[in-house]
């Protein structure tokens, strides 16, 4: 028996406190296995102790949520019989020690998450963010992270279609990757994890348990000290064959009237996956360990439970239906093996070689978990201008050369086409673009998905920035013409135990909530990941939001890309040229102080809807939001695919701040010559602002009469990648 | 000085490869073997003398070729050659 | 008239490829798993792309000792109508039904895009829809679509005109920069001597849709529906 010191109480990340309580509720000193589960179960990752107060607070129900935050993934109805199944998960501390295996296995988690729920997963989406890119692990990181998810996403046979990649100091020690994963299911066939049925077998399915990742949900936890990177081996390697195996096999066993209950086992292994399933059905449960398939020679019973192996699932399943999951699981050539049963006792127990290794009672693992209202403090920027612009007499066109070949405004293309993006060849819209739709194979609808978040608006408003994130889904949604539904989010923060890291996040919640609420755009799946920091500089506070919506028609879309000269460029959405907290600001100038633009959510309603009115009625099918980078960004962006170009006049005091400023609430669309009248009569109804600033050409970009050939451009734009990458560090 | 560095996924990481290796194999019908597990031999030619060169070989492995968190090495040192 | 798909552990364009042939040609797609020993009566063999057992120890090398492979061996060896798409091509290299072999990108990264190929041999039962030399746009995605052979097998590839498809940009020209992955001679696509079985790196099969812009495809599969009529 190994003897419990105050030392190894600390160790599990568990305070005097939560040990007490511990010590009370058992009346006895708990075993190692039975300390290895409350840790886990009580670390933030599975708890969310610092940050459930704020979420709850959440809108989390419309009209076509059937399922919000708490299951695998949250599900939405999207007609005609489907449901929609989504989530994001962050895997940031992973990745940062191996950057391949940790995104690698990041898809890998997130992809179970869909279809243990029944859904078939038909996009990935990654949002990732690294140190800046003279930092000396960047290069390092971004190409590990990009062929990690690559190679898990390909592998599979799920396309991944969209995405966000950003470089900032805040990350230079640790980086982010959040996954996201959205799939196609029967409405009325969706599998839950609630466990039913006293004496139902517990059967765990899948590849077997070794020594992978064990401590990994508690080091996520945890914040990185200088010796972190010696945590090295509880990095758990990627199977990607083997889950899709795994894939198939629950396809094919989810097509019958079979399973009672399926949950994944991610974070925390065994432990969650077992707690949770008989805690949210008020049962009990029993484990057998000597039945749990292993990899590697005497696992203790602490290991087993902790273990964060791969691809590996837990059922439950009616004694009398397990031959029929066996034959399936053996023809896929996976472990399959009745671990244990349901009970009526409340109670998790836990057996191994004849002895009981632990034995709690769920509620106190569960309903006992500590939930704190942090201290908070929610810090803003000064309101202050720009302290100099030292650019304003310089060439438009060369300042939108020096920004289209930054780092942050550059073409995406050297990491998607590392992506199998058509695999399924349900890709209506590739990536590259606002949001990408994927059609729902065999109908002649689509979703839209997408993935945002302005991290630097967060840092210096919180309130604004959380606010901004969902606006932003809301508006990529919208400007292709699809209805948006709902979110996950991925909660990127510091460390909640500082309140002005606390501030950032109550700040933020409370500009998401009320985004959500105006934009009837509720959250029904998410991830919290907090202790992001390194030697205690915290990162930029980063809530990543996915968004989902419906193409009723994929007949009627809109994409970024313009397709005829001569038609009409209109900026729907006022311009004020609002500077501070842009990328012009912020990189070019680099000033970095000052307010982000604020969003106002009516005006974010009025203008989105009446663009997709725009977009339903035909009258317009090329749009673009206006976001990073400001208007002359769009509009270049817009240009790209077809090498057709604009000309555009624009007289205003301050010209750099009218093309470069970030106001939100914009989209830039072009008209066609026969449209245009019923474009502005309909705008003009909805009492919606916008102004025609030129037309559309070939080839060339002109600004006030200055040119610019569009190749030339684009050899910068999509060569930046390259040439970083063959830089010798 | 010839080299080989011989790399191998470390003990109780997870080796796919191996793993799917050994299926095929057995349902190719081959009998009485266990644990494959796969690997990479690297050549590298050094000019140095052989306690220089395996010192380099080390640094080497230690930099780029070993990714350390899920693999072991050995340098073995050539002697025909 | 039937088509077998013959799907492994890891085949994941299965799927697609049945959806092409369906609303293509007049061959009713089935599924056949690769432990089966003999393939059902069948006027076409599709091996789908996808990273059969996890593209590990070689690309298509665990495939192609599959118990179904005997019989697919043998059929096509009898002349059946074969082929084989991406992760499909290097499983007929690796079984011998088609000389060369695949080995990495030479930009060492998996490459998702739409490429340009010329149509080099428009006498096949496969390409005859096409027009010799017609440039037509088809989406790869591979890790491992760097064709590679020796001098001697190269020759006796060309002098018996298997090359199909070669990588090249949208006025035609093949060379060094319109060469996606380093094949030798741009080659995406040949057959075996008898011209009954061809391996090709792109995915006509995501070619075949209105929805995605693409279509170029189409005329692989009308062609091999021609031929079979």
């Amino acid at each position: 028996m190994i003897k419990i010191t105050k030392e190894i109480v600390e160790e599990h990340g568990i305070n005097s406190e939560e040990y007490d309580f511990i010590l009370k509720s058992l009346r006895r000193e708990p075993t190692i296995t039975e300390l290895g589960i409350f840790s886990a179960m009580w670390s933030e990752h599975c708890s969310y102790k610092s940050s459930k107060y704020w979420l709850s607070q959440l809108p989390t129900k419309n009209e076509f949520v059937i399922q919000g935050p708490g299951e695998n993934a949250g599900v939405i109805d999207i007609g005609d019989g489907y449901a929609a199944v989504f989530k994001m998960e962050s895997h940031n501390h992973p990745s940062f020690i191996e950057p391949y295996q940790g995104a690698a296995t990041g898809v890998g988690g997130i992809l179970r998450d869909v279809f243990t729920m029944g859904a078939r997963p038909v996009a990935l989406l990654n949002s990732i963010r690294f140190g800046e890119t003279s930092h000396e692990k960047t290069k390092h990181l971004l190409t590990g992270v990009v062929s990690g998810i690559g190679g898990y996403g390909n592998c599979m046979g799920i396309p991944t279609v969209g995405g966000e990649v950003e470089f900032n100091s805040s990350y230079n020690d640790n980086i982010l990757v959040n996954a996201m994963c959205v799939g196609i299911a029967k409405k009325n066939k969706i599998f839950y994890s609630k466990a039913s049925g006293i004496g139902n077998s517990v059967v765990y399915v899948g590849s077997k348990t070794g020594r992978d990742g064990i401590h990994g949900a508690t080091m996520a936890s945890a914040e990185f000290d200088e010796n972190s990177e010696e945590k090295r081996p509880t990095v758990q390697v990627g199977d990607p064959f083997s889950e899709k195996l795994l894939l198939e096999a629950c396809m094919e066993l989810m097509k019958m009237d079979v399973i009672v209950a399926i949950q994944d086992m991610g974070a925390a292994g065994l432990t969650s996956s077992a707690v949770e399933m008989a805690g949210k059905g008020n049962l009990g449960i029993e484990l057998d360990l000597d039945k749990v398939p292993c990899r590697e020679d005497k696992m203790s019973a602490y290991e087993i439970m902790l273990s964060e192996s791969q691809e590996r699932m837990l059922m439950i399943l009616e004694p009398d239906k397990e031959s029929i999951a066996k034959e399936i699981f053996e023809k896929w050539e996976l472990d399959f093996s009745v671990i244990g049963k349901l009970t009526d006792t409340n109670r998790l127990i836990i057996n191994h070689q004849k002895e009981i290794k632990a034995d709690i009672i769920l509620d106190i693992l569960e309903k006992g978990a500590p939930s704190y209202k942090r201290p908070y403090e929610i810090n803003i920027f000064d309101d202050e201008d720009i302290k100099e612009d030292t650019l304003i007499n310089e060439n438009p066109i060369s300042i939108l050369k020096k920004m289209i070949s930054s780092p942050n405004l550059c073409s995406r293309k050297w990491v998607w086409e590392q992506y199998d993006h058509m695999v399924m060849t349900d890709t209506v819209l590739l990536p590259g673009g606002d949001s990408a739709i994927i059609r729902v194979h065999g109908t002649n609808k689509g979703l839209s998905v997408t993935s945002d978040s302005t991290p630097r608006y967060c840092a210096s408003d919180p309130y604004e920035g959380g606010k901004q994130a969902v606006a932003e889904a809301w508006r990529n949604l919208i400007s292709v013409g699809s209805l948006p539904i709902a979110i996950t989010d991925c909660m990127n923060f510091g460390n909640p135990e500082k309140k002005e890291i606390m501030g950032q996040f109550a700040g933020v919640i409370k500009g998401m909530i009320e985004a959500c609420n105006t934009l009837n755009f509720p959250v029904v799946s998410g991830n919290v990941s907090l202790y992001n920091e390194t030697n205690g500089k915290g990162i930029n506070p980063t809530p990543v939001i996915g968004g989902v919506g419906v193409v009723e028609n994929l007949d009627v879309f809109s994409d970024q890309n313009l397709k005829r000269k001569d038609d009409f460029i209109l900026i729907i959405g006022k311009t004020t040229g609002h500077l501070t907290q842009s990328i012009y600001a912020n990189e070019l100038l680099n000033d970095k102080k000052g307010l982000p633009p604020k969003v106002n959510l009516d005006e974010e309603l009025k203008n989105g809807l009446a663009l997709r009115e725009l977009i339903n009625k035909k009258f317009i099918d090329t749009s673009h939001d206006i976001s990073d980078g400001g208007l002359l960004i769009a509009l270049t962006e817009m240009s790209m695919k077809n090498l057709i170009g604009f000309n555009i006049n624009v007289e205003k005091d301050n010209l750099n701040s009218y093309l470069f400023g970030e106001d939100q609430a914009r989209y830039a669309v072009a008209v066609e010559k026969h449209k245009i009248e019923d474009v502005r009569l309909l705008l003009n109804e909805k009492n919606v602002f916008f102004e025609e600033i030129g037309r559309t050409c070939n080839n060339e970009i002109i600004i006030n009469n200055k040119k610019i050939n569009i190749l030339e451009l684009k050899k910068i734009y999509e060569n930046w990648f390259n040439n970083y990458l063959s830089k010798a560090s | 000085m010839k080299l080989n560095v011989k790399i191998m996924p470390k003990n109780g990481v997870l080796d796919p490869q191996g793993k799917a290796i050994e299926n095929s194999l057995s349902q190719l019908g081959f009998k009485n073997f266990s644990e494959i597990r796969q690997g990479k031999i690297i050549e590298i030619d050094i000019d140095a003398d052989k306690d220089q060169a395996i010192n380099i070989a080390d640094e080497m492995c230690k930099k780029l070729l070993v990714n350390l968190i899920i693999e072991d090495y050995e340098i073995i040192f050539d002697r025909e050659k | 008239m039937k088509a077998s798909i013959i799907v492994f552990p890891g085949s994941n364009c299965d799927r697609d490829i049945a959806v092409s042939i369906k609303k293509l040609t007049d061959l009713e797609p089935i599924m056949v798993w690769h432990k089966e020993t003999s393939i059902p009566d069948s006027d076409l063999i599709v091996i789908p792309g996808g990273f059969t057992f996890g593209d590990y120890l070689r690309c298509g090398s665990i495939a192609a000792n599959s118990p179904i492979m005997n019989d697919v061996i043998k059929k096509a060896t009898d002349g059946l109508p074969t082929l084989g798409i991406c992760n499909g091509f290097q499983i007929l290299t690796e079984s011998g039904l088609l000389p060369g072999t695949l080995i990495k990108n030479d930009c060492l990264s998996f490459l998702c895009k739409t490429v340009s190929i010329r149509v080099e041999n428009n006498e096949t039962n496969f390409s005859k829809k096409y027009k010799q030399n017609e440039v037509i746009n088809i989406p790869i995605a591979h890790n491992e679509g760097n064709f590679f052979a020796n001098e001697d097998t190269l020759k006796k590839i060309k002098d018996s005109n298997q090359i199909i498809f070669k990588y090249c940009n949208q006025n035609g020209e093949v060379n060094n920069e319109t060469n996606p992955n380093g094949s030798i001679e741009n080659i995406a696509g040949i057959t075996n001597e008898q011209g009954n079985v061809l391996g090709m790196m792109p995915h006509p099969e995501r070619a075949t849709c209105e929805i995605t812009k693409l279509s170029d495809g189409e005329n692989l599969f009308k062609s091999i529906s021609e031929f079979l009529l």
